[in-house]
């Protein structure tokens, strides 16, 4: 029977052979870029489409930002614009939102929800994620490409579904969806067509997630070169290992959930909708009988692993670049591994402390108290290994280097200033207040977004074979670090205040507002400043693509083994199958010729 | 430059790509019903204990049931028996057990979709008095004031006597002519008793028992319908590998002989789940 079996498999392996070199025939454009099944090629798809949504969320909020700076106000030209694009899309849609250039409540109430749920299913995960574990994860295990090149395609393009609808549910009756990004019910159970589209667009979000999951997990236990063993392996891909699992164990409950909401919308059931609703004067026909905590329970159980989906990617590559510039190994490598493991556990039975307002009572807020304490040690020693890493080395300030380390003490800030959040009692008082917001975006913004900056600059010349412009990656980085301190820092004055998070008119008939609400001005005025530092980012981006000056494939003289393969990696990555032979991080070893032992060196 | 363990293990691990993705695709499936299960729970426990939102026990047809669950159960075992037919290198046999597979899944369905049926055309009306009246109605059955014909009572939305949507909005009930189940006991298929009267005004809500009708009708539709999509799913590769993907079994017995294990694992899965769901919604 053994003996079979053996001889089935090599057979089998002639002829997976046959079938593979028939694919490496020069391919169509439209199978090389469009539905194409490279790693790369995808990971620019997920870049571009990550980048071109984050930019739209911020684009967003810089609206709101007028709305809270100068209430009431007309916009001066964009609001015109706005109004008429929507009156063309759908009648009368512009005027109820815009009219005049004057944002209404409910436009307002939109925008939020959407800022929030772009920014994050759209922009971040995509960019941390998708672009980032395709490109990066296979390269620097030593792969060929990912395990399930199609799923990998099709993984991409649910995620381009699941945009478009997102997009287009601004020009539906009603407008988009306006329940807040966490879209609790039973307000979102009686919500306009636009929370229908969300709830569509989130299931094609999640899919796309879940597909790619499966397939980074997969990848990483089965593709690893020769010699790369588990504790070989960069701290990059065990945060992306980690994340992997993250969404695929924590978004299918929130695809029930708003399978669930779904039904509640369309086919008239009561999952989330109480008994005796009586939505605007009228008593709801629904049957109630269902329960709008179990929609939030379901939401935030996806709604606390993703936070960590957001910032472990971030983590990985400042260590990767904080590594390769400041010359030496990192700081605790095994503990930065196993604090990422225990997160990423522990991530999992703390999701109730976004609940604390809802009564659930004082043991389950005891019991997630505890629990969320407990996990900002893993988070601090990850942070204090990268600081500690910093100790001693020549440290080579360029520009993705300057991002990483401008990572450090806004993550820091934002980490920091989320322990008192995780404290029930004080909880009460801050809880859906600004703090709130400078909180998680001290973590998300400063924090995860200049480690994919970070990561952008590290790992451009492998992607195309040029730098990008230190001069000008300089000035976005400067210009970035200044305006985002100028928006976040302020927020935390005005939630201790107690300015409420959803408050469309920034507290203007709150008497306790007053003293803060003025900083609402240069908090609108950084916002906008922000959007104009990133001019230098895109310009520099297109233009270093044909520009940019010419490298080896090595530039940075980095040890981990993507730098091994040219640049740009041709399909199939590298020249002959890569071997490990030594850990990540082997800078400036003692008795060794140079600074750096590339991992794929025998000696 | 090919992608490697796509047919043979890996030695460290033991396993060939695609054995390893499925598992992990199978975890986060466990996490989807998982979640739906919870909600059962919950709603289950919140139900009250009096009124027409009481938490239905023994409602469903037990034997139909049982009789499903014996389908699927079989079918796992056929499933098996055509993946070992391909490893003993028997096309034939794998053809027939796969068909097999295929026509269980199809009756599982079939008789799913009788249940359904007969769920959908069967009424509750809810009394303002709290007391629910349960039994069949058709069309006719339902007189309004002024006299129009009653059309797809079925999603009829009434709010204390008058209707709430569509085409006949704002119609004010007379009376509905209902023919109540037997009572507990003689199961609700037997004999029905004399068709009743009920006035318009005493009437809160009219409702079959589909998904709108109370938690636990929204919970059984949502768990056996996500299932019911899963059993398709299954059906469909199923098919896949008995009819048109059967060809590289002559180009690559091996890798044909894995991917019928995949399908199978999923198919295995989608049982199990069932397994659950028996005893969840027609025993307990």
């Amino acid at each position: 029977m053994e003996a079979t079996v053996h001889d089935q498999h090599g057979h089998a392996t002639d002829h997976a052979h046959d079938a593979h070199h028939e694919e490496h025939k020069e391919l169509s454009f439209f199978w090389k870029y469009i539905f194409a099944t490279d790693h790369k090629v995808i990971g620019m798809q997920y870049l571009f489409t990550g980048l071109i949504f984050l930019l739209f969320g911020f684009c967003l909020m810089m609206m709101m930002r007028w709305q809270l700076a100068y209430p009431g106000k007309p916009m001066p030209v964009v609001g015109n614009l706005v109004c008429s694009a929507l009156n063309m899309a759908c009648k009368g849609l512009g005027d109820e939102s815009m009219q005049g250039g004057v944002m209404s409540p409910a436009f307002y109430n939109s925008l939020g929800a959407m800022h929030g749920t772009i920014m994050i299913f759209l922009g971040v995960v995509p960019l941390a994620f998708g672009a980032f574990g395709n490109f990066v994860v296979p390269l620097q295990i030593g792969a060929v490409d990912m395990a399930f090149p199609r799923i990998n395609a099709a993984s991409y393009w649910s995620l381009f579904v699941g945009g478009i609808v997102m997009f287009v549910s601004f020009f539906v009756p009603g407008g988009a969806a306006s329940s807040g990004w966490t879209s609790y019910s039973p307000l979102a159970g009686i919500a306009t067509t636009g929370q229908t589209l969300w709830l569509v667009g989130m299931i094609f979000l999640i899919t796309s997630s879940l597909l790619g999951a499966v397939n980074f997990i997969t990848t990483i236990i089965q593709l690893r070169a020769p010699g790369m063993t588990w504790m070989r392996l960069p701290f990059f891909v065990w945060a992306q290992f980690v994340t992997g699992f993250l969404l695929l164990l924590a978004f299918p409950p929130l695809e029930a959930a708003g399978v669930m909401q779904l039904m509640d919308r369309l086919a008239g059931t009561s999952f989330f909708l109480p008994s005796g609703l009586v939505v605007t004067g009228m008593p709801s026909v629904v049957s109630g009988g269902g329960s709008p905590l179990l929609w939030q329970h379901l939401f935030w159980f996806l709604g606390h692993p993703e936070v960590y989906v957001l910032i472990l990617p971030a983590m990985g590559i400042v260590c990767e670049v904080i590594a390769c510039n400041t010359r030496k190994p990192i700081w605790g490598y095994r503990s930065l591994v196993f604090s990422v493991l225990f997160l990423g556990f522990l991530s999992f039975v703390v999701w109730a402390h976004h609940m604390y307002m809802t009564g659930m009572g004082q043991k389950i807020s005891t019991f997630f108290q505890t629990t969320t304490v407990i996990i900002s040690v893993p988070s601090v020693i990850i942070l204090s290994a990268l600081f500690i890493s910093l100790w001693g080395g020549s440290i080579r300030f360029n520009t993705p280097m300057l991002f990483a380390l401008g990572f450090l003490p806004m993550f820091g800030i934002g980490g920091l200033t989320g322990l008192p959040l995780a404290f029930n009692a004080i909880d009460l008082y801050l809880h859906d207040s600004y703090y709130v917001i400078a909180h998680f975006h001290y973590v998300v913004a400063p924090g995860t977004l200049f480690g994919l900056f970070a990561g952008i600059y590290h790992w451009y010349p492998k992607a195309t074979g040029r730098m990008m412009n230190e001069c000008w990656g300089k000035v976005h980085f400067w210009g970035s670090f200044v305006c985002m301190n100028g928006i976040f820092m302020p927020m935390f004055l005005q939630g201790m205040a107690g300015v409420g998070r959803r408050w469309y008119d920034g507290g203007q008939t709150y008497e306790f507002a007053q003293g803060v609400i003025h900083s609402n001005v240069g908090i609108s005025m950084s916002a906008w400043a922000l959007a104009l530092f990133q001019i230098p980012f895109i310009i520099n981006f297109f233009w270093s693509i044909r520009h940019g000056k010419k490298v080896s494939d090595n530039p940075w003289e980095a040890t981990t083994i993507e730098w091994a393969a040219p640049s740009p990696p041709p399909h199939g990555n590298f020249v002959e199958t890569p071997e490990a032979y030594r850990g990540p991080y082997e800078y400036s070893v003692p008795g060794h010729p140079k600074d750096f032992t590339p991992q794929s060196q025998t000696a | 430059m090919d992608i490697p363990y796509t047919v043979l293990p890996r030695k460290d691990t033991g396993l060939w790509n695609a054995k390893v993705g499925i598992w992990l695709f199978l975890a986060s499936e466990v996490m989807l019903f998982g979640a739906l299960f919870s909600t059962y729970i919950l709603l289950r426990v919140n139900s009250p204990e009096t009124g027409a939102l009481k938490w239905p026990h023994h409602l469903l047809n037990v034997p139909i049931g049982t009789f499903n669950t014996g389908v699927l159960i079989f079918s796992s075992i056929t499933v098996i028996l055509a993946w070992a037919s391909l490893v003993l290198k028997n096309l034939k046999a794998f053809k027939w057990w796969m068909g097999i597979t295929i026509l269980c899944g199809l009756a599982f369905l079939g008789i799913k979709s009788r249940e359904y049926y007969q769920k959908f055309t069967h009424y509750g009306v809810f009394l303002r008095d709290g007391t629910v009246i349960t039994g069949h109605m058709k069309n006719e059955d339902v007189k309004l004031k002024e006299g129009e014909v009653t059309r797809y009572i079925s999603n009829l939305q009434v709010v204390n006597g008058v209707v709430n949507a569509g085409p006949m909005k704002g119609s004010e009930i007379e009376h509905v002519m209902i023919a109540p189940d037997a009572p507990a006991g003689h199961g609700h298929e037997a004999a029905e008793h004399k068709a009743e009267k009920i006035e318009g005004k005493d009437i809160a809500r009219i409702a079959s028992y589909g998904p709108w009708y109370s938690p636990y009708f929204a919970i059984y539709f949502t768990l056996t319908g996500l299932h019911a999509i899963h059993v398709f799913g299954g059906m469909v590769v199923n098919t896949f590998m008995w009819g048109p993907g059967t060809k590289m079994y002559f180009t690559n017995p091996q890798r044909f002989t894995n991917r019928v294990e995949v399908a199978g694992l999923f198919w295995h899965f989608v049982d199990l789940v069932w397994i659950f769901l028996f005893p969840v919604l027609y025993l307990l």
